[in-house]
């Protein structure tokens, strides 16, 4: 199914439906993470994925246009590098332990000490949040600085704070001017 | 969107429990999946929704953008903050234990403090970038979809 939704999203010229079809992509993904017993990834996969993303796209395109321009030109080395590419990565999970299999090396490594230790040092049963916020808490401090730099650049970019001073402050005329 | 009388119940409806389930996943992380990047989308998209569906002037009345703009600093400086604070109290920077009476009290404290860093930040980066896309000038009007 994520692979007719991706093809169908290739083929489309109409923009509304490809971000439409990009939303069901991304619910569909969000699916596969359940399947994977990955509910936090899922999670987020269907907030920002599937709801959040789609409205930007669909801002985004009531600025601009709604239609694709087509192009006549067939370019053959995209496609060849696209298509090494993925006979490179299928290659590649060919080493990969079968899936689920106990002696995989992600289960060998650092998880048994995070699963053995925070029922004791950190006594929260989620150890995806002990990890993230405790164990690892100076990655999750730059990835909340990342966020706070994208969301700074837009502000800067669009929302036309600059140069005729504080614009923003009290709401700017909507729909109605 | 003034026509639409079905989506405006349903947006009236479905706001304040989005806003509910966002309160819930950001206090809720430590038992359950979710957190604070989680929490922050789903408040985000409550306002995004309430935007959308009436109109951006009056979820601007509600949350101004220099509102959220400051918002978007104060989630950072909580998280590092939260660093500050424990390396005040003798201990290594973001190590929780020395936050509590106990140590586990104190990573539960830690975890919980940059937990809500994490959603201020989220939520109020969300609905700025909103705010810049939804707040430039030449919109579709309604029949155009």
């Amino acid at each position: 199914m994520m692979v007719a939704t991706a093809l169908a999203i290739v083929r489309m010229r109409h923009l509304f439906a490809v971000v439409m079809l990009s939303g069901v992509f991304s619910l569909l993904s969000a699916l596969l993470f359940v399947t994977l017993d990955a509910v936090d990834v899922a999670f987020t996969e269907a907030a920002v994925g599937a709801g959040i993303s789609t409205v930007l796209l669909l801002g985004t395109i009531a600025l601009t246009s709604r239609t694709e321009r087509l192009t006549v030109n067939f370019e053959w080395l995209p496609l060849l590098v696209c298509l090494v590419t993925g006979a490179v990565l299928i290659y590649g999970t060919l080493d990969m332990p079968n899936f689920g299999s106990a002696d995989a090396p992600v289960h060998q490594h650092v998880a048994p000490g995070y699963f053995e230790r925070t029922p004791h040092e950190i006594d929260v049963p989620n150890v995806v949040t002990a990890i993230l916020a405790s164990y690892r808490g100076y990655d999750t401090l730059g990835e909340v600085v990342v966020v706070f730099t994208a969301g700074v650049g837009v502000i800067a970019l669009i929302s036309g704070l600059g140069r005729g001073g504080r614009r923003g402050r009290g709401g700017r005329p909507g729909k109605e001017a | 969107m003034r026509h639409h009388l079905i989506l405006r119940t349903i947006t009236k409806l479905l706001v304040a429990p989005i806003l509910m389930f966002a309160l819930y996943v950001q206090f809720h992380g430590d038992f359950s999946p979710g957190g604070g990047f989680q929490a922050g989308v789903l408040f985000a998209v409550a306002f995004i929704l309430y935007g959308t569906v009436f109109s951006l002037a009056q979820v601007q009345a509600v949350f101004p953008p220099w509102l959220v703009h400051k918002l978007v600093a104060l989630g950072v400086l909580i998280y590092a903050g939260t660093g500050v604070v424990s390396m005040l109290l003798g201990a290594n920077y973001l190590d929780y234990d020395v936050l509590g009476a106990h140590p586990e009290h104190g990573q539960h404290n830690g975890i919980l403090a940059v937990e809500i860093g994490v959603g201020v930040t989220v939520a109020s980066v969300m609905i700025a970038v909103y705010y810049a896309f939804a707040g430039r000038p030449p919109t579709i009007s309604d029949e155009d979809w």
